[in-house]
């Protein structure tokens, strides 16, 4: 019954006799290569949107993204409505499972069915191409700022739209007119010449068994009524009162807390635990070893937390147990430099010849460096598992729950069948909940324990066993010519992971040469809000700085003169300065940068302004102008551009994980400092709606900001902030940094 | 045995006298809107009341909470609807991962109580001990303010139990019994 479009899959069908539910599962293809990252395996990936309308005309969108706060449920969730022509009063939105008999999490097993089989109408589409293509997937990230530029546009419209026709294909039959006739709105149909209206419900159960349109006709931006609105978000009211579920309030019968001691030095094990004072500690319940951590299970967390500090631990020697962040620095800078005089580094762009062009022209060469960092969410990693008779439960708070369920069975070696993870509200991902180690940690501990647990990390555990952002050492040189124009543009660096463009510039420099070398460490690493972006936006953006003042030119001008061929990007450049009314004076010890980066399908230009007051930076204001095709809600892009900005913020100016004999130094916000309300500064976003492809929203307004600031505070003392964090500079002294790190 | 009161409801816990009021509230009696973050005082994600004062629930004994009268996020909405912050943190769109905002909330309603009519100097120092890793802060503070411009009257905290509201003098941060309306 189902039929494939260009790019996916759509099906129609009846649920529990009265409710209508569409189906789309997207086949990418190559044309949308933003999905492509997305598979394991396999050069396909899928991802599911589904609609279900109630007897009572309330229609449910089947988000397959979860919540960590940037708001994606509910834009995904207007999409849909939108192209269905919904009443937004009667639409809810529902997260869907972690299950994949083919990628249907919507019609696993106990959801939305509860326990009835999964109906006939799909059974074509459980086998054939989609349990292949399912199989290599498991993954359901939400990340990669790809809820709305591929699941919404590719997904939730396309489900709207199909639910749409096929009700109103099932109205014309029934009232013997055309479908041209019928119009929509707010979940009625209406048939004008006769004066019939009725609403969606009347007609679902006749429209579940009418084939799926191929490729229902979306609407136009000027047909838009939901989409493009700042429609309040549906998930804040329950976390105004408390009663938003998180993975760490989640309680289920006879289950007991677990506090845990990770290796201190990553890749260390666990060789002896003496155990006498914690277990004779009250509460304590079982002291569990793990390869490379002790659990100390209690009846309570703070009991659990006492015991374990009264745990004597001894972990094996490493190889790294000497190792420190300079160490880790000057390795990465020796491999750059060893790997250049070789001619061994990996190339990213080669184009034109930039050797040449070095020769001819004026040389400029610069250092920088990014460190470590946490991804310090307001929730502390946590999971409640329960393994028992070959079967595994978790509840948690993930970004790829799907992952999560893979990993666990690995971890378990068990069938993932036999695996269940339940999703819940994320306090704070960015990244960091992509990675099950704790479900793992939790599963493994109940099964030590053979009862269900709660594992709560302390700050200080989830600080120093993160995934950190990747340190990266950055080199330089570009050639200016007579006009003090760039001429050529040289960039090696070391470790590249996502996504690929991250170090490209927009600028037309016609000599590029642009390469990484490898230079692992064993400091475990992982995506972290705008992946590598937040390392190149620093450092091409301040690059590209620096040669404006080499070319005594205005930093904003000058990037203007360069960005002649990519008008979008210049658009925006002009709207963040004319809107920070760039060129006004400023006082005394002020300055003002700018930065321009494209990331996840979204292009955003930063204007920072900052004083110098008593030898310490204070951000006074940020303004931010943004590109993201279409913004399906105003309010929730402007709020991810405030959120991406304070992030990007509280690493250039604090973050900073150092390593120090192996292990991360740093372990609570008293050593590892977060942005707080007396240093945020005014931010101020301004939208623009080219129409282009739509972008990402939730990464894309960190990337700039380093980078924006490090040029303000150029433009404020003299100084040239090279290696982040801005708080290792000590602005009591005024100096300027000469052509070296 | 611990005895306190918790949003009008009076709790016996018998339990270790040096369990941070943090842990007794989300273990013991299973009000779970009141958030642990740090555990060292730096976050303020556990905040809540106690005797009207907002302190950091994660580093109080609950021994030092016996015979008070304590309120958190689920204690501050009455029969007649939200209150006035909470309204304004929906209208404002405040929250995104939402984790920090039980502890904003009872400092900002701490805040209003004390200040009807806050400065932006007011705010940071009322504010600056709540962190929001997802950056809300210039939301949390328009919020306020909504809430500060819509009633310049005295905002006051709701005590379910006797239908009192506190309200404490902010030159001494005492809080005294007051006869509301
Ligand atoms: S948990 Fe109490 S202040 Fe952070
Ligand atoms: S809303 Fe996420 S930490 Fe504040």
């Amino acid at each position: 019954m189902g039929k494939w479009t260009r790019r996916g899959f759509i099906t129609a069908g009846v649920l529990g006799g009265s409710a209508l539910i569409i189906g789309v599962a997207i086949r990418p293809g190559n044309r949308a290569t933003a999905l492509s990252g997305l598979t394991t395996e396999g050069s396909e990936s899928l991802i599911n949107a589904w609609v279900k309308i109630d007897a009572d005309n309330k229609v449910t969108a089947i988000v397959p993204h979860s919540e960590m706060g940037q708001g994606a449920q509910t834009a995904l969730t207007q999409m849909l409505a939108d192209e269905l022509d919904a009443n937004w009063e009667d639409v809810s939105f529902m997260e869907a499972p972690a299950e994949d008999e083919y990628a249907n999490w919507a019609l696993g097993k106990g959801f939305v069915l509860g326990d009835t089989p999964i109906p006939k109408i799909f059974a074509g589409s459980v086998d054939g191409l989609f349990i292949q293509v399912s199989k290599a997937m498991h993954l359901q990230i939400t990340g990669g700022s790809l809820s709305i530029r591929s699941t919404g546009v590719y997904g939730m419209r396309v489900a709207g739209a199909a639910a749409k026709e096929v009700l109103k294909e099932a109205a014309a039959k029934e009232w013997n007119v055309k479908t041209s006739e019928l119009t929509t709105d707010k979940g009625i149909i209406k048939h004008k010449a006769s004066g019939k209206e009725a609403p969606y419900a009347n007609f679902a159960v006749a429209a579940g068994h009418i084939s799926a349109p191929r490729s229902p006709i979306l609407k136009s931006p000027d047909q838009f009524t939901i989409m493009g609105k700042s429609k309040p978000r549906l998930d804040i009211p329950s976390k105004v009162d408390g009663s938003a579920m998180f993975g760490v309030d989640v309680v289920v019968d006879n289950m007991k807390i677990a506090s845990i001691a990770a290796a201190p030095v990553f890749g260390a094990k666990l060789e002896k635990v003496d155990t006498s004072d914690a277990k004779k500690m009250p509460g304590v319940v079982k002291i569990i070893e793990l390869e490379n951590a002790v659990a100390v299970v209690a009846e309570g967390y703070w009991q659990a937390t006492q015991a374990l500090a009264a745990t004597k631990i001894t972990w094996s020697k490493t190889d790294n147990d000497q190792l420190n962040s300079d160490a880790i620095y000057k390795q990465f800078d020796d491999a750059i430099i060893g790997a250049l005089e070789k001619g061994e580094t990996n190339t990213d762009i080669s184009t034109g010849d930039s050797d040449s062009a070095l020769k001819q022209g004026k040389v400029i060469s610069r250092k920088y460096r990014v460190p470590y960092l946490a991804h310090a969410c307001m929730e502390p990693m946590n999971a409640v598992a329960s393994v028992a008779n070959g079967k595994c439960e978790v509840w948690t708070g993930t970004q790829n729950p799907l992952g999560c369920k893979y990993d666990l069975a690995a971890a378990l070696d068990i069938d993932a069948s036999n695996v269940t993870v339940n999703n819940y509200f994320m306090g704070g991902g960015f990244g960091r909940r992509s990675i099950a180690d704790t479900a793992i940690q939790a599963a493994l501990i109940s099964k030590a324990l053979g009862a269900p647990v709660k594992l709560i990390w302390s700050r200080e555990e989830d600080t120093q066993h993160d995934h950190y952002r990747p340190a990266v050492v950055s080199h330089f040189q570009a050639a200016l010519d007579e006009e003090s124009l760039p001429t050529a543009w040289l960039n090696q660096y070391v470790d590249k992971h996502e996504p690929v463009e991250a170090p490209y510039i927009p600028y037309s420099i016609d000599n590029q040469q642009i390469s990484y070398v490898d230079s692992p460490t064993h400091i475990p690493f992982g995506p972290w809000r705008s992946v590598d972006h937040s390392q190149h936006g620093f450092f091409t953006e301040s690059f590209i700085d620096e040669l404006a003042i080499e070319a005594k030119e205005d930093p904003y001008h000058f990037r203007q003169k360069l960005l002649s061929h990519h008008p979008r990007h210049l658009k925006v450049l002009d709207l963040a300065a004319e809107r920070s009314d760039w060129g006004r004076p400023l006082g005394k010890h002020q300055g003002r940068g700018i930065s321009l980066q494209a990331s996840f399908g979204s292009i955003v230009a930063e204007v920072v302004e900052v004083s110098l007051i008593e030898g310490k930076i204070k951000v006074d204001r940020v303004v931010v102008a943004v590109d993201a095709g279409f913004a399906v809600s105003p309010d929730g892009l402007t709020a991810q551009m405030e959120s991406g900005v304070i992030y990007g913020l509280t690493a250039a100016l604090y973050g900073d994980v150092e390593i120090e004999a192996g292990k991360v130094k740093q372990s609570n916000f008293d050593d590892y400092p977060m942005v707080r309300m007396s240093d945020s500064p005014v931010i101020e976003t301004h939208i623009i709606n080219s129409m282009e492809s739509w972008g990402g929203a939730g990464e894309p307004g960190t990337p700039g900001t380093a980078p924006a600031l490090a040029n303000a505070i150029f433009d404020a003392t003299g100084t040239r902030v090279r290696k982040l964090p801005v708080s290792n500079y000590d602005f009591n002294i005024e100096f300027i940094e000469q052509n070296e790190v | 045995m611990i005895n306190f009161k918790i949003n009008g409801k009076q709790h016996s816990l018998d339990i270790d006298p040096d369990t941070p009021l943090l842990w007794a509230i989300r273990e013991n009696v299973g009000l779970t809107g009141t958030k642990f973050g740090c555990g060292i005082s730096q976050c303020g994600a556990c905040t809540v009341h106690l005797n009207g004062v907002p302190v950091r629930s994660c580093i109080i004994p609950v021994a030092a909470a016996d015979g008070a009268e304590i309120t958190t996020i689920e204690g501050i909405a009455d029969e007649s609807g939200l209150h006035p912050i909470q309204q304004a943190w929906i209208d404002e769109q405040v929250p995104q991962c939402g984790y920090c905002q039980s502890g904003q909330i009872m400092s900002a309603v701490a805040l209003l109580r004390d200040k009807p009519d806050p400065t932006d100097a007011d705010i940071d120092s009322a504010m600056s001990g709540n962190v929001c890793r997802c950056g809300m802060y210039a939301r949390i503070k328009r919020g306020i303010k909504r809430v500060a411009a819509d009633s310049k009257a005295m905002v006051s905290i709701y005590n379910p139990t006797n239908g009192e509201a506190k309200e404490s003098d902010p030159a001494t941060g005492i809080t005294e019994e007051v006869q509301h309306g």
